[in-house]
């Protein structure tokens, strides 16, 4: 085989490789659609979307106690995880010596590491006896938004971090030749200007969030109800297709496709709105 | 910025009808709010270091007291006695592993020269990078549901090793590309000039001088994908079938170390055997996480030395 042969035909392999990735994307979206349509089709889009009532047995299908679930949970675990990460991301870019970012930084390296399932161990095992103390049966809407807080948290950190640390050096040097205190500068000039970053963090982790499956399902306590306090049980979408997905037949494991096709069009609502987010900042900074 | 200017405007002043002065009285100095502001960014720092030490420490203080030689080799007992060891799991982590990383590889890279080396400013190449994109943003389930659509229904591989290593190739595609594309595009552009320069074609180009620069930012990326299979488990929830016995071939069910943790966990609550199987997996985690630092640390040396 001559080399200019070998080279054609490399060519086309990589390319084939490179298509891959669309294929894939392409044929994940077809079998979700044709698995969730018929659900849409026999349930109706707006009593699947808003019905309150989920039972398979029954053959009455709405994931609205669901969504209100998935929602509850990621806002939980926002509202710990926003301060927490990005006074720890402050830390490791402004603050902190060489030798505490040696050893923060492998911590945080970890949490991305620990699979999702230990988490919901250590969940299981710590929180939810702790919760039951407070009231409640101990699967709870908080006691899930800790541990998720635990798993957006190094998305969180990661990217403000970049982002602060990607504000030119002489924004700052000006701030503090002005006289502004260290914290003054942070607080009025760094994170202003890195706010999209941050932002697209805070985004970032809530799509982390909302996809969030096997922890969920250990610690929340899967019954379908409305939570109407922290400290009662709910279940998240990505639960509700886990718990059910290998039992299901029929309209019911459509359903589950169609539930699979409302966190797939929300994770990618929320991507668009972290990569617009982003790109603003970018064009902020050019004007400033 | 704002607040400061605000409070100090004169307008502001005679709306309250008293002078600046004694409004700032009340106000904490910038180095008293200084002070409070690094307490907090510390205690930050603090809270996030100690969660994730309570987090390890505790599965390894409850898990490696119970792990011994036995419980390594031993297969579980299976069905809800929670007894056993996990010498099947181990087998069927690692046949998963292998059978996945074989099939990605290939791909991973092939498209990660295409990004790199060849791909033209069209329409497709955006299309392509969009998708890698997207697909890095789906969670885990829903790459499970389309495995359990298409390799374990369509396409009759029922609950299986394979149907769970090709939704995992599916699931590990964009961090393959982005890990090995990044390593290529390190490699320095004068190799690349002296290459073409001999007569080279782009092929013997890739293949012969930036693969083997690549190298070992490619092993880096194969390294970091073993890890996020291993830690994968919702997409292997719904396609691996969960069977406890030893894997015979490609499409026998089984489990893998996450897997086990959950069921151990909830199935049969036996908490015990969940930490020791945990354990085993965050020392596995925390070896993996070692040696891609540690290579990728020699990768850069070695192209800084070189250039």
């Amino acid at each position: 085989m001559s080399r200019y042969l070998k080279d054609r035909l490399a060519t086309y392999f990589v390319f084939a490789c490179a298509s891959m990735s669309f294929l894939i994307l392409l044929a994940i979206a077809i079998f979700i659609f044709k698995g969730g349509f018929p659900a849409f089709y026999e349930i109706g889009f707006f009593d699947f979307l808003f019905g309150t009532t989920w039972r398979p047995n029954q053959g009455t299908y709405g994931i609205l106690t669901m969504i209100v679930g998935s929602l509850a949970v990621t806002a939980g675990s926002l509202i710990l995880a926003v301060p927490l990460g990005i006074s720890c991301a402050i830390l490791l870019a402004e603050v902190a010596p060489y030798k505490v970012r040696q050893v923060l930084r492998p911590c945080i390296e970890l949490l991305v590491g620990i699979p999702s399932v230990v988490y919901g161990l250590v969940g299981l095992i710590l929180l939810v006896p702790a919760i039951r103390k407070i009231g409640g049966n101990g699967f709870s809407v908080l006691g899930a938004s800790i541990v998720l807080m635990a798993m957006v948290l190094p998305t969180i950190i990661s990217i403000s971090e970049d982002a602060i640390r990607a504000v030119p050096s002489s924004y700052k040097e000006g701030a503090l030749a002005l006289g502004a205190t260290h914290w003054q500068t942070i607080r009025q000039v760094l994170l202003p200007v890195a706010r999209s970053g941050i932002g697209a963090s805070i985004v970032l982790g809530m799509g982390r969030a909302v996809g969030e499956t096997m922890a969920m399902i250990m610690v929340i306590g899967n019954s379908i109800t409305f939570p109407k306090s922290p400290l009662d049980a709910a279940r998240t979408l990505t639960g509700n297709i886990a718990v059910e997905i290998n039992y299901a037949s029929g309209i019911h494991e459509s359903a589950l496709f169609a539930t699979g096709i409302v966190l797939f069009f929300f994770i990618l609502f929320l991507n668009s709105v972290a990569v617009v987010v982003l790109k603003r900042g970018t064009y902020d900074q050019r004007i400033t | 910025m704002t607040s400061a200017s605000l409070d100090s405007s004169p307008r502001q002043a005679q709306a309250s009808g008293r002078p600046t002065e004694k409004r700032s009285a009340y106000r904490l100095s910038p180095k008293t709010t200084q002070k409070l502001a690094m307490a907090c960014i510390w205690s930050g720092g603090i809270v996030t270091v100690l969660i994730s030490v309570i987090i390890i420490g505790f599965v390894l203080i409850g898990g490696i007291p119970r792990i011994n030689l036995d419980f390594l080799l031993t297969p579980p007992k299976g069905g809800l006695s929670g007894e056993g060891g996990i010498s099947t799991v181990i087998v069927s982590t690692l046949f998963l592993v292998i059978v996945t990383i074989i099939m990605l590889v290939p791909v991973g890279i092939g498209a990660a020269i295409y990004l790199a080396e060849y791909a033209p400013d069209n329409f497709m190449t955006r299309l392509i990078r969009y998708a890698v994109e997207v697909l890095s943003g789906v969670p885990s389930i829903i790459f499970g549901l389309f495995g359990f659509a298409l390799f374990v229904t369509a396409l009759h591989f029922s609950f299986s090793i394979l149907s769970g290593a090709l939704t995992l190739v599916c699931l590990l595609l964009p961090t393959m590309i982005r890990a090995t594309e990044e390593a290529i595009r390190a490699v320095p552009y004068s190799h690349r000039e002296g290459a073409l320069a001999l007569g080279a074609t782009k092929w013997q180009l890739i293949s012969r001088v930036l693969l083997p620069s690549a190298l070992p930012g490619i092993v880096t990326a194969i390294i970091l994908c073993i890890g996020r299979a291993i830690e994968e488990t919702a997409c292997l929830y719904v396609t691996m079938g969960g069977s406890a016995a030893m894997p015979t071939s490609l499409l026998s069910g089984g489990r893998t170390l996450s897997l086990h943790v959950f069921y151990l966990a909830m199935e049969t609550r036996a908490f015990e055997k969940a930490m020791a199987t945990g354990a085993v997996l965050i020392i596995t985690i925390i070896v993996i996480n070692f040696i891609t630092n540690w290579l990728s640390n020699r990768f850069q040396a070695r192209l800084r030395g070189t250039n």
